[in-house]
This record gives C-alpha cells, sequence and structure tokens, in this order.
C-alpha cells in the first residue's frame, strides 16, 4: 500500500479485516471487507460497525456559544433545551447555498459539539472561524484526538453495550433516539446514518482498537463507506457534494424541514437569500426515484419529465433490500408520478415514490 | 490472487478469453475485474447477431458501486449471450472463468486481437499492486 493518505486509528484493523481501501477526501478508508451487499444487509438484519473517525468534530464552548451556533446555522440550536440532545443541521453561505451539513450536540451550557463532514474539514474550519470572529466569549476546537465508531441495526445496541466503560452502559441503553450523554472521555449517541437504530461513539483513539475488536468479537460486521451509501440512499438522507453543495438550495435538497424559519428574528447566515427562494412558488421538486426498468440508477443523469421538462438525479445506486435501483432527485415543479431517466442514450421509466424507501429494516414503498 | 485458467487468453482491459474447437471464442471478464467491481447488480448484454469491434463496447457490468463497459476483444458477430446473468449477474462474481461467461463470439480475424498469455497477464496483474 503506498498510499500517503491519512490513516484512522483503526487503519491496520481495517487491513486485517480484508478491507479494500480507497482514498475519500484525503482519507485512506475501507470500501468493504469482501462484499458491500452482505455488510449492508448485516445492518439492516443485524449490526454493523463503521469507523468514522475520519468525520471532523469540533467543540464549540463559551458563553457566545449557543448565540453563535444560532447565527452559524440555519436549524436553530434554541430548540435543545436538554443536554444531550441533537440537531441535523445546514451551514449556509450568504447566498443560501449549503457549505456544510452537520449533527449538533447540545453537551450542556455553553458547551455543543459539531460533526461535519470529512471532505469540507478545512473549508469548514475555515468558515466557522470566520464567523467566530465576531463573537467574544466562544471557543472553537477540533477534537481530531477522538475516534468515532457508528454501531448500526436493530442489534447494534444490545451487542455495542459491553464495550462501553461500564459505569455508563445502562444510561446509554437507556437514551432516546436523537440523545447522546458523555461518559468520561466518550460520547455515546443514538444517531446514525442508516435508517437503522444505534450509537455513534466517541472515543479516544487509544481505546478505538480495543472496541473495534471486542465489537467484531461481539458478532458485529465491519462495514465500509460503500455499504455506508446505500444504507444511507436507502434511508432517502442527503450526502453532502451529491444531493447538495455550495450552489444547491437546502429549499431544492429535500432539506426545508430543517430550516428554523422561527423566531423571525433570529438572523442566520443565509436567512435573506433562503426567503427569496421560499418566495419561488416554481421551485424543483426533490423526490425518490424507483427504476422500474432493470438497470442501475447513478448521480447526475438525465430525468425527463413528460411536458414539464428536465431534472437530474443527485444520489443514485442499487438498493440491496429492494433489489431494486433508486434514486434521489431534483425534478421539476409539478403533479406527475412518472418520469424517464437517460441511462447510457435510453429513455428508462422510473416512478416518482415518497422517501424514505426503507426505515428501521421494512420497505416504506410499494415496488 | 488466485491463480489464471492456463487454457485462456487475457486482455489489458481484463478480459478473457477461450479458442473453443468450433472457431468461436467465449469472453468474460477476469477474477481481478470482478473483484475490483465488487457485487454486481446488473449486466446489460448484447443482442444476439450484433456485430462487434474490436475494442468497441460489447457489454456493460454495473455493480452496486459502479457502471463498467466490457470491451470486446475480437471483431465478429454475438453467436450467443449469457442470459443467465439477467436475473443473476452475481455468477460473474462466484465464477468469473466458468458460469460468469458473457459472450460467445464468432471471430473475423482472431489473429488481429491483442491477446496476451496467463503469464503476461500475471505479469500486468503485478505491476497493478503496489
Amino acid at each position: 500500500m503506498s498510499s500517503t493518505g491519512s490513516k484512522t486509528a483503526l487503519f491496520d484493523r481495517h487491513v486485517e479485516a480484508g478491507a479494500r481501501i480507497v482514498d475519500f477526501g484525503g482519507w485512506d478508508m475501507p470500501l468493504h471487507y469482501g462484499s458491500q451487499k452482505e455488510e449492508h444487509h448485516a445492518v439492516r438484519g443485524r449490526a454493523g460497525v463503521f469507523d468514522v473517525s475520519h468525520m471532523t468534530i469540533v467543540d464549540v464552548t463559551g458563553a457566545e456559544a449557543r448565540a453563535f451556533l444560532r447565527y452559524l446555522l440555519a436549524n436553530d440550536v434554541d430548540r435543545l433545551k436538554d443536554p444531550g440532545k441533537a440537531l441535523y443541521s445546514c451551514m449556509l453561505n450568504e447566498q443560501g447555498g449549503v457549505v456544510d451539513d452537520l449533527i449538533v450536540y447540545y453537551l450542556d451550557e455553553g458547551r455543543y459539539r459539531l460533526v461535519v463532514n470529512a471532505a469540507t474539514r478545512e473549508k469548514d474550519l475555515a468558515w466557522i472561524a470566520a464567523r467566530a470572529a465576531d463573537f467574544g466569549d466562544l471557543e472553537v476546537q477540533e477534537r481530531a484526538e477522538l475516534a468515532m465508531l457508528a454501531v448500526q441495526g436493530p442489534e447494534a445496541r444490545a451487542l455495542a453495550a459491553t464495550v462501553l466503560p461500564e459505569a455508563h452502559r445502562d444510561a446509554a441503553l437507556a437514551l432516546k433516539p436523537f440523545f447522546g450523554l458523555e461518559a468520561g472521555e466518550w460520547f455515546i449517541a443514538r444517531t446514525g446514518y442508516t435508517g437503522e437504530d444505534g450509537w455513534e461513539i466517541v472515543m479516544p483513539a487509544a481505546a478505538a482498537a480495543d472496541a473495534w475488536q471486542a465489537l467484531l468479537a461481539a458478532g458485529v460486521e465491519p462495514c465500509g463507506l460503500a455499504a455506508r451509501d446505500t444504507l444511507r440512499l436507502e434511508a432517502a438522507m442527503n450526502l453532502y457534494g451529491n444531493d447538495m453543495d455550495e450552489d444547491t438550495s437546502p429549499l431544492v435538497a429535500g432539506l426545508g424541514w430543517t430550516i428554523a424559519w422561527q423566531p423571525e428574528d433570529r438572523d442566520f447566515v443565509g436567512r435573506e437569500a433562503l426567503q427569496a427562494v421560499k418566495a419561488q412558488c416554481d421551485r424543483p421538486r426533490f423526490v425518490g426515484l424507483l427504476l422500474e426498468d432493470k438497470g442501475v440508477l447513478r448521480a447526475h443523469q438525465r430525468v425527463v419529465v413528460d411536458g414539464m421538462g428536465e431534472g437530474e438525479t443527485t444520489s443514485g445506486g442499487f438498493s440491496p433490500t429492494l433489489g431494486r435501483s433508486i434514486a434521489l432527485a431534483r425534478v421539476p415543479a409539478g403533479d406527475y408520478e412518472r418520469a424517464n431517466v437517460e441511462i447510457r442514450g435510453r429513455l428508462l421509466e422510473v416512478r416518482i415514490v415518497s422517501t424514505p424507501f426503507v426505515r428501521n429494516g421494512k420497505i416504506c414503498i410499494d415496488l | 490472487m488466485s491463480e489464471l485458467p492456463g487454457d485462456l487468453e487475457y486482455t489489458d482491459e481484463h478480459e478473457w478469453l477461450r479458442r473453443e474447437d468450433d472457431g468461436s471464442v467465449t469472453v468474460g471478464i477476469t477474477d481481478h475485474a470482478q473483484a475490483a467491481l465488487g457485487d454486481l447488480v446488473y449486466v446489460e448484454l448484447p443482442e444476439q447477431g450484433q456485430e462487434l469491434e474490436v475494442g468497441g463496447e460489447m457489454a456493460v457490468v454495473e455493480s452496486v458501486k459502479a457502471a463498467s463497459d466490457v470491451y470486446s476483444p475480437v471483431a465478429g458477430s454475438v453467436l450467443e449471450v449469457n442470459e443467465a446473468l439477467g436475473d443473476d449477474p452475481e455468477k460473474i462474481n462466484a465464477d468469473p472463468y466458468g458460469d460468469g461467461w458473457i459472450v460467445k463470439i464468432r471471430p473475423e480475424d482472431i489473429e488481429a486481437a491483442s491477446l496476451m498469455s496467463p503469464d503476461d497477464y500475471q505479469a500486468l496483474l503485478d505491476n497493478l499492486d503496489d
């Protein structure tokens, strides 16, 4: 292996487990450990573990932390009343495009933890630092010394409980969805990116190898980025850089629900630009597509809607749970249920379906 | 890395070719190619009788991850396609040199094809590994 990318604390464990390693945003990460389909099914049916230590953890602390995040993020951290509660949000630019999407955890008064994407790390840190300059009592600190594992699947919590610090096991098992808790240097949250139950577990990098080995010994399947992508696609969770980017409004990326318009006097970056987009009555729809023909939908294929115009798939692939191909797509405004997608010069028939496609192991659409 | 079948010839596009007794050739993709693609979920096959050019697109194999063209190593006409791949493209993953064959071609001039011996193809694979 001659790669020079960054490596997580678990890199050697991945190679040992037979991982095919690929570059992902400058990191050498496991794509799969043999079969991405089997890994996908393991998460839907039982439990899988992903090394997500490449993701960027940023702690925002200080008396002005809340005021700062209320300005930085399109969702409103004022909604976080109970310690541990998580919130999904976009971080917008002044044009109302998406700088990144992230999760923010409210640790306790004046202390928040953000988890942003790996591929956008430098841009995000610079963006956050520049916005923070106008705030007084505020510290923004990257936590690169921490590792993070996502343990996902219907049996994930039961199987992973044994690797947690013993004193915090019961409290972790009692966490409600979208809540986390600090456990010494560890942080355990009932969140994820697969559409299944589970935890995301932050820990000191030095503890990661033991936790990883213990999870594998407990029967949790090691899973790579490839399965992570098909799982999140089935769950209709957006992928930054595919489904939205700096030139895309969250309002045309299915993320309108993440914008906190109330209270009206909260100023946040991008608000003015978003309001203009919101006023457009014919803005594109963001929908799920199910391919009726054989084949595989991919990102950035042309979508043709009879009499309505054209759109584009933003993410696409084969859904192992459905045994069919699915996509997320930005398509013209209007009322219709069918469209065509151009694959290698041929127009194949797709049906517009509600999302998610799959949630908690269950198929949510009519096939 | 498993051993390459000695009775096949190979291309630098990671296809294999077998000369059959009746003068036809059977073509598929190598074990290296299927492993690189990952779990296959769809194969687009040519029509029977379709004329193929050397290096022209012959089939498309799609894995969960990506789509990849399969190029014809020879000019000729398609005699037969492996219809079983329609329902079970993973045959290519499971048995790339056997049940996972893709097409049988009646070649026009097989000597014009650019083919490698197993040893030469193995050397090519060895050079791919860092």
